[in-house]
């Protein structure tokens, strides 16, 4: 077993220092050592998409990251996505949409679609499937989940200036 | 006031934390002083174990136990069959951990338990397993020659023959005017979850108490079978049920792991927790689907269907487990599906193979005999020269002959009807809906490069197995009250749907039910669970018993504090009111519990008519769908939105088994797809343009919600549609499907054997 190295990020805005070993995957780093286990392990090798955080503002798979290549990076989970009092728009749109049904793979859903509307808050329904093909839902068929993406669009488009 | 939350899209309770990232599911569990489970599992189908050495694992840092067979006292228990548990089977159980012989790739065969999941692995590589390789039987057709033989002792490859019947099918078809005999098939997949399987046991050995987390679909069969084979009463198991990401049949059966892992964690004094990994699930998780046919229709020459007769042939790999002889009974009994076809003898025989078990995966059998049928009743049309859609319509079993018997199987014995319904109304909305009258000049045509095609067909759907199942209702100190339920969720949305009922039986706000309970054993005397689409309806149903119970309960309790008889009490939403108008509140009548009870025998029908539009392109193979759409009369409706949600949710899995997802293997017995990269499922851009429609025309008779069961709508005609529009695609080539999936590859040669065949 090889010696566990230190490791520094921000995880949700918090600076986190943790000894990991150099083979810890970042998605098992942020679950077991860190506690933020909104985030899933459905493959452990980068097609589910299940385990999909955001690193540096893009959407990255957790499993295919190692806890070690995080240093200096600001990494944000669906617990850094979410709030205790009210739903996101983008989560409430999932609910109203009935875009959820067992819920494992809605965090990582939830997080590549932030990322994706956070770029292209006028990205299509294409473009929606396009980027969500890359998550495998096994119970929703999908077609909620890309109207719930659509929905959200509206809250990720910068206000027009006032003249 | 009269509620109406049961009709109602109500938004889900659960998503409040799935959406948050907030759900627990079982690898979510972390107690202190854990050990973490992994599992050397065989690599070879077929073997005689010679010896297993594990002290090189022993001896890696961080290793604390490695579990074989010998270490289990007395031996390895079996694991008992749940569902058809007749004699015959016996002999085919599986054991727990392989002792004696290794008949599939993926077999248990040590257990390492270790600080941390990495060296366990580590150590799994260090286990040295000595296996004497026989030849496997990977296929029926080799199980059945019989010199390959998975069990030597039994002298037999063949479980059991399961036989449908009514009328006298031979007659018939002595005196028919026309027959079609055809041979199909469909492939291997399965329920795959997209949470893998998970165990976690807590030992206390001061108490002698068992606590086994991940628990799902059927906790308190589970928790029996747990305590008899490790000698413990049920008292002293708890099965907790996590949060459940996806079940589909195929999880929460009893599993090698749900013995293993409370073993483990009694044996080392530790709390023991195993999650698979997607290569283990896709090996050890049961199986599906894979059978084939020869099967023959005898018809009028005008189109009336007069026979069905022939035999099914079901790979079912290694073992019989719990609920593994389901669909093979199924594809006896449902061949002839929505269809009033009076002669039927149809035989189905369960085949052991040297791959991995199989079980039930949403709509057991009928997904298959959909693919089987409708193939056929496609082919009929077409010799006959009728109109397929008129063809259908014909011969559906009409309303007028409700409740409509099904074929008997044996053994068993088992009789079953359908309940109730107007199967053309539901098949007429379906081609209006489609557009099928302006589609149908497309069928066959070539248009910007792609062949198109179209289909229609019909599907029934079982649900609300018996026997029982059990709710408890229980007053809270501020007047809330809160649902304890013996149902199981697995994703499908029970604690909303559990609410509505409450809510309207109750005539009380729905933010009243202060959270609905379900699953683990601790709720409710005794359980059923989720499965055969059972869980609302079942537990729907004991539900508003319970709440009758609770009424009585509040009413003896109330005459006492009035001072009157309890038929003197009038119950009105919280208020409970007594003579010359003295009133209390639930709030009143604080810690007040009732449980109610739903037995049943009989079987709620869903059904419903599928129509498709696809194109294909000849050169590549590939097939799109252009268009879908699902029409479902389920009965009752309790939340058309989530009731939707199953419809197409379900397609899509249909349409993953119709078009991508397939388990391959090896002339050795090899699994080809261990990964996601290889067993394809589908995404988000595979299929658009999905549409479901269910209605609530027909209330269920046999049970007071009214209710069906109502999970595998769209996925039951999925496979039958799809090969029926892409044959009517490919007609100029001649194409007939005859087996499942419809790879590209598949498809392209089908294609080119049609090019040669015209040359």
């Amino acid at each position: 077993m090889a010696t566990a190295m230190p490791v520094s990020f921000e995880v949700n805005g918090k600076q986190v220092t943790v000894e990991v070993e150099p083979r810890m995957t970042l998605v098992d780093c942020l679950r077991y050592q860190l506690r933020l286990t909104g985030t899933h392990v459905g493959c452990e090798h980068g097609v589910c998409g299940a385990c999909t955080i955001l690193v540096d503002g893009e959407a990255v798979r957790a499993c295919l990251m190692l806890a070690v290549q995080a240093e200096g990076c600001k990494v944000i989970t669906i617990e850094g996505l979410s709030n205790d009092e009210a739903l996101t728009p983008l989560q409430a749109s999932f609910r109203r949409h009935h875009a959820v049904q067992c819920g494992f793979c809605t965090p990582g859903m939830i997080t590549t679609a932030h990322a994706l509307l956070s770029e292209e808050p006028d990205c299509d329904a294409d473009r929606v499937r396009e980027v969500l093909s890359g998550n495998i839902c096994r119970c929703t068929g999908y077609i909620s989940i890309v109207e719930a993406v659509l929905d959200a669009r509206s809250a990720y488009r910068k206000p027009e200036t006032l003249p | 006031m009269r509620n109406a939350f049961v009709g109602s899209a109500v938004e889900r309770r659960e998503d409040l934390r799935f959406v948050r990232g907030r759900g627990q599911y079982v690898d979510d569990l972390r107690p202190d002083s854990l050990l973490h489970a992994v599992i050397l599992r065989g690599s070879v189908s077929h073997g005689r174990i010679r010896s297993i050495d594990t002290s090189a694992a022993m001896r890696i840092e961080g290793v604390q136990a490695v579990i074989t067979a010998r270490d289990i006292p007395g031996g390895p228990p079996r694991i008992a069959m749940r569902l058809q548990p007749l004699g015959e089977f016996k002999p085919f159980e599986q054991s727990v951990i392989a002792d004696t012989k290794v008949r599939y790739v993926g077999e248990p065969i040590a257990v390492v338990l270790a600080t941390s999941v990495a060296i366990g692995e580590d150590a799994l590589e260090r286990i040295v397993v000595d296996i004497d390789l026989l030849p496997p039987a990977g296929d029926c057709e080799t199980s059945a020659k019989g010199d390959r033989l998975l069990f030597e002792e039994l002298g037999t490859n063949c479980a059991i023959t399961f036989t449908a019947a009514c009328g006298d099918a031979d007659a018939a078809f002595d005196a028919a005017p026309y027959v079609r005999r055809e041979k199909f098939r469909t492939g291997r997949h399965y329920g795959l979850t997209i949470e893998p399987r998970g165990v976690m046991a807590q030992w206390d050995a001061a108490t002698g108490r068992l606590t086994v987390s991940g628990a799902a679909k059927v906790p308190f069969f589970n928790r029996r079978m747990l305590a008899a084979q490790l000698g413990l009463p049920e008292t002293a198991i708890e099965m907790v049920e996590n949060d459940v990401g996806g079940g589909f049949g195929a999880r929460g059966e009893f599993y090698p792991e749900d013995f293993l892992i409370p073993f483990a964690a009694r044996h080392v004094g530790r709390p023991v927790k195993w999650i698979e990994d997607r290569r283990e699930n896709l090996m050890a998780m049961n199986h599906a689907r894979q059978a084939e046919v020869d099967v023959e229709i005898a018809c009028t020459r005008d189109g009336t269907i007069l026979a069905l007769r022939g035999h099914a042939d079901v790979d079912m790999g290694a073992y019989m487990r719990t609920n593994g002889a389901v669909a093979a009974r199924n594809i006896a009994q449902f061949m002839s599906g929505p269809y009033r076809i009076p002669n039927i003898k149809l035989r189905s025989s369960l085949w052991m193979t040297n791959k991995t078990p199989v079980g039930t995966y949403r709509a057991p059998g009928r997904f298959e005999t959909d693919f089987f049928r409708e193939r056929l009743l496609d082919l009929a049309a077409k010799d006959l020269g009728i109109d397929r859609v008129e063809f259908r319509r014909r011969n559906l079993v009409p309303a007028s002959a409700m409740p409509y018997p099904m074929p008997t199987i044996t053994p068993f014995e088992s009789k079953d009807e359908l309940d109730s319904g107007d199967y053309r109304i539901t098949f007429d909305r379906c081609l209006e809906e489609f557009g099928w009258a302006a589609k149908a000049k497309l069928q066959g045509q070539l248009i910007d490069g792609r062949y198109h095609g179209l289909a229609v067909g019909c599907f029934i759907e079982g649900g609300a197995a018996g026997p029982k199942e059990t709710a408890r209702l229980e007053i809270n100190p501020d007047g809330s009250v809160a649902v304890f339920i013996g149902s199981s969720a697995v994703g499908q949305g029970v604690e909303t749907v559990f609410a509505q009922i409450a809510a309207d039986a109750l005539e009380i706000p729905i933010d009243r039910i202060s959270g609905v309970h379900h699953g683990s054993t601790t709720y409710v005397s005794d359980g059923y669970g989720a499965y055969h689409s059972r869980s609302v309806v079942m537990g729907g149903s004991a539900l508003l018993d319970a709440t009758k119970n609770l009424h009585d309960l509040m009413r003896a309790a109330a005459s006492k504090r009035f001072g009157c008889v309890p038929s003197e009490i009038s119950i009105r939403e919280d208020r409970i009111i007594g003579p010359d108008g003295v009133c209390a509140t639930l709030a009143d009548f604080a810690g007040l519990t009732a449980e109610g009870i739903f037995l049943n025998k009989k079987h709620t029908f869903t059904y419903g008519t599928h129509a498709a539009h696809v194109t294909v392109d000849a050169k590549i193979g590939q097939v799109e769908i252009v268009d879908y759409i699902a029409v479902v009369d389920c009965g009752r409706i309790i939340n058309p939105m989530t009731v939707r949600g199953q419809v197409i949710g379900s397609l899509v899995q249909g349409l993953g088994g119709a078009l991508l997802e397939d388990l391959r293997y090896d002339e050795e017995g090899q699994l080809l797809t261990g990964s996601l990269a290889d067993y394809l499922l589908p995404t988000a851009r595979d299929f658009l343009n999905l549409r479901a429609i269910v209605t609530d025309m027909f209330p269920s008779p046999i049970n007071p919600l009214g209710a069906k069961g109502a999970g595998e709508g769209g996925i039951i005609a999925a496979g039958g549609i799809v090969a029926n529009a892409v044959a009517n695609a490919l007609r100029a080539f001649g194409v007939e499907p005859r087996e499942l999936p419809l790879t590209p590859q598949r498809v392209w040669e089908m294609v080119e054997a049609g090019r040669s065949n015209r040359r």
